[in-house]
């Protein structure tokens, strides 16, 4: 329980300490911000949230209704397919998007030249911006309204339509209605993503809180400033992860089981190919299209930029990635077990608590765990110059301590959800069991937990692995000096507008992200059988 | 291969007493079982005898060495007895043979696999050695379950609820099977079960419980048809209630008929502490004590009927008013509102008395 706490404890600290820099006011600083600052980003923030909920609500749920519920060509590889997008970080698909539809990308050049057509919407935009994370992040909603429909919709369709309900009835008074708990805990998923976004923001010159905090961590070098920024950025997140957790509420209370024999809606040919041609299109302009581009920028660049530097970024990634993925495996099977050990809604609550740092965005958690880390680091350095003639400048501040720390928070989610519903599949019998047969603690991990858990443990481990390889804001802002990764390398290829040379990097994190889609779908359909 | 004795066992959670002053003794290699409706206390009980659950009162012994007592107890893992879960509780990630071999520890691989195969041939499952749990059937799981529980030679055996997750051909079936493999490793075994065909089938000894406390402890034979109280008599089989009139301490007379017995009849307290003539009491007649006999005087009329097969459950209304049970070959069928003759067919009288 103890060791529980002080888990949940590490989530609570970046809030505390982004707060209380309130009590130590810069005053020009502050001044400024809200004046000049803070009206425009809190518009576009509330823009981003609107136009993104709206974008990936329709695209997620018509998708989901689509593959779960109808029979058309193709369906059964857009049933997974639909998925691929998950492995384009937001920001891939905003520098392929700005490449290619850019005054002077392809496209355009192509309209112009060829055909005389000009005055195509500007995709550097408002516009642009919701495009491009919607299409990036209709995943979440549509895997979770796909579960849900596919485990209630037959029965809701079938039970409208036997109290004389068209089926366009039927979805949109009871099949729609019955699935909202899953759609809105999808849609909060994304909507937390959205506002956890710094790559995609940074690359369109979109000003939201992220980039402001990024700003003023480094322009202004006010890490007051950044840190007041990252409290109001912490309360937009907290109404997120309010609805979140009572739509996952709603979800358990409403949740009934599998419809016995799923018969899917024939779509008339038409219909069939209208569905066909959506799905494809999709598909296309969020993942194909995208990876396609990716890979001729890579062809072009591949011979001058695959070079010593880049596989040292390479070697970061991997190597931060595996660290981070290591803790996160082993904090989440320590705060698993000691729910195992000791349940109750105590210890349920602090599990939530400890969990929920995946809610809180990169750049407020760099923020959050710099400041009081860098205080600790000068309290170890005052007291070691008191007391053993130490004379270094920083401790702490100058390793990984930071960064790691603040992967442990924002992944420690991902690698708990696997390991815990693995953990709970371990009835109290089969430890009961075991121990009749004469197995002591240590056995019963070596033999039992351990083997059952080991395919739980390589999904977390995967997850939390590809995630922190993905991870931006973090490991820009708090790398030790040398430690470049390849989502610093695409940053800072992007910020230079070098499309082509961010595509080498962006292309490895993406065949990364491939795996654990891969797992997903892979799980998916053995849970089916 | 031991004597089990629980010494007058209480357990509680905070208020609520689980089971209260529990005493029995079953003795090396019989097979015992616990019976009672849920929430009664007898998975309690097993859970206090493997170990799992600490007793605030009394004690348990194991072959004549106490295991558990107030605020003591030896760990689980040392106690040389073994479970099979309701759920079977086996381990996926081993095959059948890893499972049964799990427990074996301290002996050569020879002597290992010599013990798995011979367990293995014992229920019938050498064929399935190297497959896994979730490749078996229910009932293949059950006696995978019970081969690893005996294979370390336990002891005693336990097994809780064993037979629940099957259907109901393959229970019977199985129960019989399993008091077989028992008998032939002579194992000590106590059975904790709700359905009292199982009890029946399986065990030795069968202690009926309710509330926590053991009502009557005994065989499954004089369960039926001597039952201690009036919850045993409820419980163990169906019967129904008559009123009746003492003539001395082993006869009564109810409308049917005078009945005599052995055991002495429990009185009435409101007004004869003795049996003496006219104290009242409730008789309990079983199906099978009441006969149809077309040449009876005795009538009764047809209220209810359930075919069973082989035979009829007649639910009769006696010329008072009161109703009684016939168990009646299927042959004789007769309408509801029918007039059907009967007679007496006791062999043991229980009286109750009345409430």
């Amino acid at each position: 329980m103890l060791l529980a706490l002080a888990i949940a404890a590490l989530v609570l600290v970046p809030v505390v300490v982004t707060f209380s820099s309130f009590a130590r006011v810069e005053g020009d600083i502050l001044a400024h911000l809200i004046e000049f600052a803070l009206p425009e980003l809190v518009g576009n923030t509330l823009w981003l949230i609107l136009g993104v909920g709206l974008g990936v609500s329709v695209l997620g749920v018509s998708l989901a209704w689509l593959t779960a519920m109808c029979e058309f060509p193709g369906r059964r590889l857009f049933d997974w397919a639909l998925l691929l997008p998950l492995a384009l970080p937001a920001y891939v698909t905003a520098f392929v998007a700005i490449g290619l539809l850019d005054f002077t990308g392809p496209l355009q050049t192509w309209l112009r030249e060829g055909w005389g057509i000009t005055g195509l919407p500007e995709i550097r935009s408002r516009g642009g911006v919701i495009l491009v994370m919607s299409l990036a992040l209709y995943p979440y909603v549509y895997l979770i309204a796909k579960n849900a429909f596919a485990t209630q919709g037959a029965i809701a369709l079938e039970a409208a339509q036997s109290l004389g309900l068209s089926r366009t009835q039927g979805f949109f008074r009871v099949a729609l209605p019955m699935a909202r708990p899953w759609i809105a805990a999808g849609l909060m998923l994304a909507l937390m993503e959205t506002l956890a976004d710094f790559g995609t923001m940074a690359i369109f010159n979109y000003d939201t809180f992220t980039t402001a905090i990024y700003k003023a961590w480094y322009s202004l070098f006010s890490l007051a400033a950044a840190a007041q920024l990252a409290s109001i950025l912490i309360l937009f997140v907290l109404v997120a992860v309010v609805f979140e957790q009572r739509s996952r509420a709603q979800m358990r209370y409403s949740a009934v089981g599998r419809s016995a024999a799923q018969r899917r809606i024939r779509l008339s040919p038409t219909l069939a190919a209208l569905a066909f041609l959506y799905a494809g299109v999709v598909l296309a302009i969020a993942f194909l299209i995208p990876l396609t581009q990716l890979a001729l920028w890579t062809r072009e660049v591949i011979a001058d930029d695959l070079d010593t530097r880049y596989w040292a970024f390479a070697w970061h990634s991997v190597l931060l990635a595996g660290i981070g993925a290591l803790m996160v495996v082993t904090v989440a099977l320590l705060l698993a077990y000691a729910g195992r050990k000791r349940p109750g809604p105590a210890m349920m609550w602090t599990q939530r608590l400890a969990t929920l740092g995946y809610a809180f965005p990169g750049a407020v958690l760099a923020v959050g765990l710099f400041i009081p880390v860098a205080a600790l680091d000068n309290w170890l350095i005052d007291t070691g110059r008191a007391w053993f003639g130490f004379d270094g400048t920083e401790i702490l501040k100058g390793t990984l301590a930071v960064m790691l720390l603040a992967y442990l928070v924002r992944f420690l989610a991902v690698g708990f959800g696997p390991i815990d519903s693995g953990l709970h599949r371990i009835t109290r019998n089969v430890d009961e069991a075991a121990r009749n047969l004469g197995t002591g603690a240590a056995g019963l991990l070596t033999r039992i937990h351990l083997p059952m858990l080991r395919a739980s443990l390589l999904t977390a481990a995967t997850f939390a692995f590809v995630d922190i390889m993905k991870e931006m804001p973090i490991t820009l802002m708090t790398r030790p000096f040398g430690w470049d990764t390849l989502a610093v390398r695409v940053f800072e290829m992007t910020s230079e507008g070098e499309w082509e040379r961010a595509a080498l990097p962006s292309l490895a994190i993406v065949i990364a992200g491939i795996i654990p889609i891969i797992l997903l779908t892979w799980h998916g359909t053995r849970s089916h059988n | 291969m031991a004597e089990l004795v629980l010494d007058s066992v209480s357990q509680s959670y905070g208020n609520r007493q689980i089971i209260a002053d529990l005493s029995f003794t079953l003795p090396e290699g019989a097979i015992g079982c616990l019976l009672g409706p849920s929430g009664c206390g007898k998975t309690t009980a097993l859970r206090c005898i493997s170990g799992f659950e600490p007793i605030q009162h009394g004690e348990i012994r194991i072959d004549g060495e106490t295991v558990s007592r107030s605020s003591w107890m030896l760990p689980a893992e040392k106690r040389r007895v073994g479970m099979v879960f309701q759920d079977y509780a086996l381990f996926p990630h081993l095959t059948v043979a890893g499972n049964v071999g799990f427990g074996l520890r301290g002996k050569s691989i020879a002597e290992k696999q010599a013990r798995i195969d011979e367990l293995l041939k014992l229920v019938g499952l050498s064929a399935h050695a190297g497959q896994y749990p979730h490749q078996l059937s229910g009932g293949q799981q059950q006696r995978v379950a019970l081969a690893r529980a005996l294979a370390p030679r336990p002891s005693l055996i336990l097994m809780d609820e064993p037979f629940s997750n099957l259907d109901v051909e393959l229970r019977e079936r199985l129960s019989i099977e399993v008091r077989d493999i028992l008998k032939r490793e002579a194992t000590t075994a106590l059975i904790v079960t709700h359905d009292q065909h199982e009890a029946f089938s399986l065990a030795d000894w069968v202690g009926v419980m309710h509330q926590g406390r053991i009502q009557q402890w005994d065989t499954p034979y004089n369960l039926y048809h001597e039952p201690a109280n009036r919850f045993v008599a409820d419980f163990v089989g169906q019967g129904a209630l008559v009123t009746g009139e003492v003539i001395n301490d082993h006869q009564v007379e109810i409308e049917l008929g005078v009945l005599s017995g052995h055991i002495p009849v429990e009185c009435d307290a409101s007004g004869c502490d003795e049996c003496v003539r006219s104290c009242h009491v409730d008789v309990l007649l079983r199906p099978d004590d009441i006969v149809h006999d077309d040449d009876s005087l005795l009538l009764a009329e047809v209220e209810n009927k359930a075919f069973r097969g082989a035979e009829f459950l007649y639910t009769l209304k006696l010329p008072s008013g009161q109703r009684a049970l016939s168990l009646v070959p299927s042959h004789h069928n007769h309408a509801i509102g029918e007039r059907i003759g009967i007679k007496l067919a006791v062999d043991h009288v229980v009286a109750f008395r009345r409430e």
